[in-house]
């Protein structure tokens, strides 16, 4: 398979943080195929937000390759990179991540005006806005209320609505259930799963707690795949 | 949806956001409280004497002729002989000519004897003349013809007697002599509102018995034999002139100037007023300058508000990150809402105003005799306004700027 066929792929990756030289992360070869659902699992400190960082764009790799739906990351200006990121990844975070003092209509629909092609697949944002809340189990009348006053449950959902909404092709999920009780976790879950296998997005979830392995395709251990260089201080 | 986001951003930090705004509002009205009152003074200076081509006095300075014989400030430190008078009075380039005597009081206000063709003569606010609100202008020796602030200040009705007092607030009163109040000015916004108008013969009259500015001891002349004397004058302050051709005007200030038989001095109303703003000019600019910086501080509040909430934000900055907003849609954001809260500040600052002026302009006009004309914003409070909110977008970019950086190097991972 080319790079072009999996939906990410790094090669080779090597990362330093600028000025930083007690840490070092090296990726040789990691790939997700389209449509599955993988969990990546490692410890704090094991480079995770590092590797979320490089795929997402947001930092660039020293050498290396990295591919996201087939296009080279590296290759992109850093505004070219931002758009990207709206374009093909919906990214929910461990927790904080809505604007609390926006709406959730807003804060649903917030990446399609950074994301015009993302925007144009959805033909009725408002519409699909309150399907997608509807499907993740949000009340009725959820659309128009402040995020900060939602449950921390609540909050993750809407922040699943957004990063599904205009169907990304990849999902990025950093620990988005480490806040919720173990119930909320796993019907979270199910709801994601259930919507990004409707629209055949991947899905990578980023977690230390393998308890949630067997909901998933795949099972990647962070230590696997990078390798990181620890230099006592 | 950036600007409503911009909006809700603000609206959840009430409190502090309105805090900003007041200040910058009150230092908005203060700056154009400060301009408002600086043209309505500026425009009812101007506005005190116009259709009088020359004015002349003893020589002095040219502004000090202008505030005695039109403003009623100082004293002339010399008087123009009747002589000299009647000799200008009858070159041929003079239409008219108006004489003033000044040097009485009553209480608080300035007495002046003129003719009655100062009525006539004396033009104010662009050509309007002098109109009678009650009784009419005087007629007999002892009538007063009193302004509008003398009336309602010591509450005189038309028929009043009053007793005009020697010199300046001076205890030595012209008690033998008692006038009576013919008739009361409608209010014009200038000194007049605060003059006693008596008749050039009545000046004499009442120093019958004076001499060398006091009262010849044991005489008083009963009114009955006073009104039998004649009273022409030895001498007036000032007199207003008219000329038949504007061409003239230059030179009969250099005739009069160069008077062999007496030293003069003729001023044009218009240059000697420019002279007194340039005077009163220095003020102004301080007051303007002052004000000015009173808006910069507002501005300089706002920009640290908006520095210790940076911190606060970075997650909010985080999430627009995350979702695709490129690092100068973070800087444009806060640019937005300080824009947001400098245009806030000055439309209420605006309204603050009005409502300030609304209530206060009565009180000014009493207090001061300057009547503020509450109209609409003119164009330069526009350009005053717009240049708030584009200060306040300017100053809004060193926090900005800092925002950017930050989101730069946070990327969407906020570690706090």
């Amino acid at each position: 398979m080319t790079n072009s066929d999996h939906i990410l792929a790094l090669s080779d990756v090597s990362f330093r943080w600028p000025g930083q030289t007690s840490f070092a992360l090296n990726v040789r070869d990691f790939r997700l195929d389209p449509a599955e659902t993988v969990l990546l699992l490692g410890e704090s400190g094991s480079g995770k937000s590092t590797l979320l960082s490089l795929i997402c764009g947001t930092i660039l790799a020293k050498s290396g390759r990295v591919h996201v739906a087939g296009t080279d990351i590296g290759g992109l200006s850093s505004g070219q990179r931002d758009r990207f990121r709206a374009e093909q990844i919906g990214l929910i975070f461990q927790q904080f991540n809505l604007l609390p003092f926006a709406s959730v209509r807003d804060n649903i629909l917030l990446p399609l005006r950074f994301a015009p092609d993302r925007a144009g697949r959805v033909s009725a944002p408002l519409a699909t806005a309150e399907r997608l809340c509807r499907d993740l189990g949000l009340p009725e009348d959820v659309m128009a209320q402040k995020a900060g006053r939602l449950s921390v449950g609540q909050q993750q959902r809407v922040a699943a609505a957004r990063a599904l909404i205009g169907t990304p092709p990849l999902i990025v999920a950093d620990e988005p259930t480490s806040s919720l009780d173990a119930v909320t976790q796993a019907t979270f879950l199910d709801l994601l799963f259930a919507q990004s296998r409707a629209h055949g997005s991947t899905v990578m979830m980023v977690s230390h707690d393998s308890r949630l392995a067997n909901q998933f395709d795949r099972v990647i251990d962070m230590a696997d795949i990078a390798h990181t260089t620890r230099y006592a201080a | 949806m950036i600007l409503r986001l911009a909006f809700a951003s603000l609206l959840a930090r009430a409190l502090t956001v309105a805090m900003t705004i007041l200040a910058i509002a009150l230092s908005v009205m203060l700056f154009l409280g400060v301009e408002k009152v600086r043209t309505g003074a500026k425009a009812s200076f101007a506005d005190t004497i116009s259709g009088t081509d020359l004015i002349v006095g003893a020589r002095s300075g040219s502004v000090q002729l202008l505030l005695y014989s039109v403003f009623r400030i100082g004293n002339a430190t010399n008087n123009l002989t009747w002589e000299s008078y009647q000799d200008i009075a009858e070159r041929p380039e003079v239409d008219w000519i108006v004489p003033i005597s000044l040097g009485d009081s009553h209480r608080q206000f300035r007495v002046m004897g003129t003719t009655t063709a100062f009525f006539d003569r004396y033009k104010y606010r662009s050509g309007q003349s002098l109109s009678i609100q009650h009784g009419a202008v005087m007629d007999d020796l002892f009538d007063a013809t009193i302004g509008a602030d003398v009336a309602q200040t010591l509450g005189y009705a038309v028929g009043d007697p009053i007793v005009v007092a020697h010199g300046l607030a001076s205890f030595t009163e012209h008690k033998d002599q008692p006038f009576r109040v013919s008739g009361i000015l409608a209010k014009t916004g200038t000194p007049v509102d605060r003059t006693v108008i008596v008749s050039l013969a009545a000046i004499e009259a009442i120093h019958v018995d004076w001499q060398s500015g006091a009262q010849i001891p044991g005489q008083s002349t009963p009114v009955d034999e006073i009104r039998q004397m004649d009273l022409q004058p030895q001498a007036v302050t000032a007199a207003l002139v008219g000329v038949k051709s504007r061409l003239q005007i230059f030179g009969l200030q250099r005739a009069i100037n160069e008077y062999p038989q007496e030293p003069l001095l003729a001023i044009l109303p218009g240059v000697a007023l420019q002279e007194l703003w340039q005077i009163v000019g220095i003020a102004e600019t301080a007051l303007v300058a002052v004000s000015a910086m009173v808006i910069v501080t507002a501005m300089i509040g706002m920009m640290a508000t908006i520095f210790s909430s940076l911190n606060e934000r970075r997650r909010e900055m985080a999430i627009f990150r995350a979702m695709g907003a490129r690092p100068w849609v973070i800087l444009s954001l806060l640019v937005l809402e300080a824009a947001l809260m400098a245009a806030l500040g000055a439309l209420l600052g605006l309204v603050l105003l009005y409502l300030g002026l609304w209530v206060a302009q009565p009180l000014i006009d009493s207090a001061f005799g300057l009547w503020i004309p509450i109209v609409a914003p003119s164009m330069r409070e526009f350009w005053v306004l717009l240049g708030v909110v584009c200060a306040g977008a300017i100053v809004s970019m060193v926090p900005a700027i800092r925002a950017y950086r930050l989101s730069l190097a946070d990327g969407m991972m906020v570690k706090i």
